[in-house]
C-alpha cells in the first residue's frame, strides 16, 4: 500500500494535468464524488456530522486491526468529492501514520484557489475531526495496552 | 432582439461585467441580489468625493451647500420615480430591510396591539418575516400567513379569508426573489384597505422592472433597495403616506432628526428628517439619483420587454435539459429564474457554472418558509437584467446541461 505522502503526490500529479483548468478541476472533483460509496443511512445522523460545514458532513470512524477505516457522505456532491480525497489519503492507515502527517496536498493544488473560502474552513473541520478520532484511537490503545 | 434598447451599448456602460472570471468571461446573472453599475452611477460617487464632499443641511459654506442640494435633488427624483405626492414623503433608508424595520419599530410599536393580526405571505423575504415576528411577539399580536399555489401565486381567496377586523398590517412583496412572482398588489391593497388594514409593500424585486405608482395603488408604505436597482449599496427609499408618517414616533434618535434638544425634552423635526438621524449616506445617496434617472431614461417598459425574452428563452432552453426542475411557474413573473436537477445539490450547479464564470445564487435565497414549504433546501437562481444577452443564456445552459450529462 502506498504511503500517505505517496497518495497525497500522485493526488498533486493528478490535479497538475488540469494546468489550472477550473472548469475541469471542479468537474474532477465532481466526478470523485460521484463515486464516493454512499454512507448507510443510519450512520447519517446528528452526533457524525461535521461542525463547521457549510454543507452537511457525516464522518464514522472504524479501528479494524490496528488500522482507522473511515467512511463519510455528504448532501453536496463537490463536498463528496473533496471527501473522497480525504479518505483515500486517511483511511486505512494507523492512528500514528495519521497523526505524524503534514498535509501538503491541498496547497500544492492551489485549493484555496478553487473552493470558497467558507468550503475551505470546512475542509479543515474535516481533517481536525480525521485527526481527533486519530488521538482518541490512540489514546485508547495506549489505555488497553 | 426585438425592442428598442441597444443592449451592446448598454453593455458598454458597466465596466466590471467586461472581465474574464476563471478564465472565462463573466457572465452575471445574479441581479436579483444585486445589479452592476453603470459608469454615470459611478462617476456620481467619484465626483461627489473628488469634488464637493461635505456634511449636509448644516453647514454654511459652498460645499455644503451644493452637496445638500444634491442629496435633495435626489429626493426630487426618488419621488418622481415612485410618484409619490411630495419629496418629503421619501426617506433614506439603508435598504428594504431598514425601510421595513422602520416601519414595524416606528407605526407598528404606535399601532399593534394584543390580539392585532398581521399579514405576510409564504413568498416573503426574511426581512419581511422577521420584524413582524419580533413586533408581534412584543406586543401580543399574531402574525397570519398568505399561502400559495403549485404554481407559486398567492391564493387570494385564501388571502381574503385572512382579512377580517382584526388585520392592522398586510406585509408583501411586489415581487418574490426567490420564484420572480409578481404579486397582484394593486388588488390585494384594495382589500385590505376595505377592512381597514394597513399595506406595506416590499419593491425590493419590482422596482427595478416596473414604473412605480405609489399614489395609483395607494398603498401605505412602499420600501425599495437603491443597489437593485442599478444604484450603490447602503441606501434605500422609504415612501409613506403623508398622514401616516406624520403620527409615527422617530425611529432613532441623534442629530438631524431633531428641532430643538433641551434636557427638558426634544421637539422632533418634520418629515422626512423626523426619520433621518444621523449623518446619512451621502455619497451614495446623490450616486442613486444618476442610477434613477439612467433607468428612467431606458424605460422600464423596455428593460422588462428585454427581461422577459431573456427569461422566455432561459426557459425554453433549460426546459431541454433531462431532469431540470423549474420552481415557480407564475403567470405573471419577473425575470428571476429558479431551478434544481434532479438528484444534484444547488450547491454543486452553482460551483460548476461560476467555474465557467457563470454567476447564479444558489441556496435558500432569505426565503427559509418558502424552500420549506416547496419541500426543498434551496434552488439555483439565475436572474436577468438589462445588460444580459442570450449568448450568456446559452454558456448557462451549456453548463447546466453538462451538469445533468455527468448524472446520467
Ligand atoms: C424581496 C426582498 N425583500 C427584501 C430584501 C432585502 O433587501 P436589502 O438586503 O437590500 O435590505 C431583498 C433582497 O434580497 C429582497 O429580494
Amino acid at each position: 500500500m502506498a504511503t500517505i505522502n505517496e497518495v497525497q503526490d500522485a493526488i498533486i500529479e493528478e490535479f497538475s494535468l488540469f494546468a489550472g483548468d477550473r472548469e475541469a478541476i471542479t468537474e474532477y472533483i465532481f466526478e470523485m464524488g460521484l463515486k464516493l460509496a454512499p454512507l448507510a443511512e443510519e450512520h447519517k445522523v446528528s452526533q457524525n456530522v461535521i461542525k463547521g460545514c457549510q454543507s452537511t458532513v457525516w464522518l464514522v470512524a472504524d479501528l479494524v486491526d490496528g488500522k482507522i477505516i473511515f467512511s463519510a457522505d455528504s448532501n453536496t456532491g463537490i463536498t463528496k468529492g473533496l471527501i473522497s480525497m480525504l479518505l483515500r489519503i486517511f483511511s486505512d492507515r494507523s492512528p500514528e501514520e495519521i497523526l505524524n502527517t503534514e498535509l501538503y496536498f491541498l496547497e500544492k493544488i492551489g485549493m484555496s484557489g478553487i473552493i470558497s473560502s467558507q468550503r475551505s474552513n470546512g475542509l479543515t473541520a474535516m481533517i481536525k475531526q480525521i485527526k481527533l478520532y486519530a488521538l482518541a484511537f490512540q489514546a485508547k490503545a495506549k489505555a488497553n495496552a | 432582439m426585438s425592442n428598442t434598447l441597444d443592449i451592446q451599448q448598454i453593455r458598454a456602460q458597466f465596466p466590471v461585467l467586461h472581465q474574464e472570471v476563471n478564465g472565462k468571461p463573466l457572465v452575471y446573472f445574479d441581479n436579483a441580489a444585486t445589479t452592476q453599475k453603470p459608469q454615470v452611477v459611478i462617476d456620481a460617487l467619484d465626483n461627489y468625493y473628488k469634488g464637493y464632499n461635505s456634511n449636509i443641511h448644516r453647514g454654511a459654506h459652498a460645499l455644503a451647500d451644493k452637496a445638500t442640494q444634491a442629496f435633495e435633488e435626489t429626493r426630487k427624483t426618488a419621488a418622481k420615480f415612485l410618484n409619490a405626492e411630495s419629496p418629503e414623503q421619501v426617506i433614506f433608508t439603508k435598504g428594504t430591510t431598514d425601510g421595513i424595520n422602520l416601519i414595524a419599530s416606528s407605526y407598528g410599536r404606535q399601532n399593534i396591539q394584543a390580539g392585532d393580526e398581521i399579514i405576510v405571505s409564504t413568498l416573503e423575504h426574511h426581512s419581511n418575516i422577521v420584524p413582524w415576528q419580533m413586533l408581534c411577539q412584543e406586543k401580543g399580536a399574531t402574525l397570519k400567513v398568505i399561502p400559495i399555489n403549485a404554481k407559486g401565486e398567492l391564493i387570494m381567496e385564501e388571502f381574503e379569508k385572512l382579512l377580517t377586523a382584526n388585520t392592522k398590517i398586510v406585509a408583501v412583496n411586489h415581487a418574490s426573489n426567490a420564484l420572480g412572482t409578481v404579486n397582484p398588489i394593486a388588488e390585494m391593497i384594495e382589500k385590505a384597505h376595505a377592512v381597514g388594514a394597513v399595506v406595506v409593500v416590499d419593491g425590493a424585486q419590482s422596482a427595478s422592472h416596473f414604473d412605480i405608482d405609489v399614489q395609483a395603488l395607494g398603498v401605505d408604505f412602499f420600501v425599495t433597495s437603491a443597489h437593485k436597482i442599478y444604484g450603490p449599496t447602503g441606501i434605500g427609499l422609504l415612501y409613506g403616506k403623508r398622514v401616516l408618517l406624520e403620527e409615527m414616533p422617530p425611529y432613532q434618535g441623534g442629530g438631524e432628526m431633531i428641532k430643538e434638544v433641551s434636557f427638558d425634552g426634544t421637539t422632533f423635526n418634520e418629515i422626512p428628517y423626523k426619520f433621518e438621524a444621523g449623518t446619512p449616506n451621502i455619497a451614495d445617496v446623490i450616486a442613486f439619483d444618476a442610477a434613477m434617472k439612467w433607468v428612467q431614461d431606458l424605460g422600464k417598459e423596455a428593460i422588462r420587454a428585454h427581461e422577459a425574452e431573456l427569461l422566455a428563452y432561459a426557459n425554453e432552453k433549460l426546459s431541454e435539459i433531462p431532469g431540470i426542475i423549474f420552481y415557480g411557474t407564475a403567470a405573471e413573473k419577473v425575470s428571476v429564474l429558479s431551478f434544481g436537477l434532479e438528484g444534484v445539490h444547488p450547491f454543486d450547479i452553482g460551483m460548476m457554472l461560476d467555474a465557467r464564470g457563470v454567476a447564479v445564487r444558489t441556496g435558500h435565497h432569505c426565503t427559509q418558509p418558502l424552500m420549506k414549504h416547496l419541500g426543498i433546501e434551496g434552488t439555483v437562481r439565475a436572474s436577468f437584467s438589462v445588460y444580459n444577452t442570450k449568448e450568456e443564456i446559452d454558456t448557462l445552459v451549456q453548463g447546466v446541461a453538462r451538469v445533468a450529462k455527468m448524472m446520467a
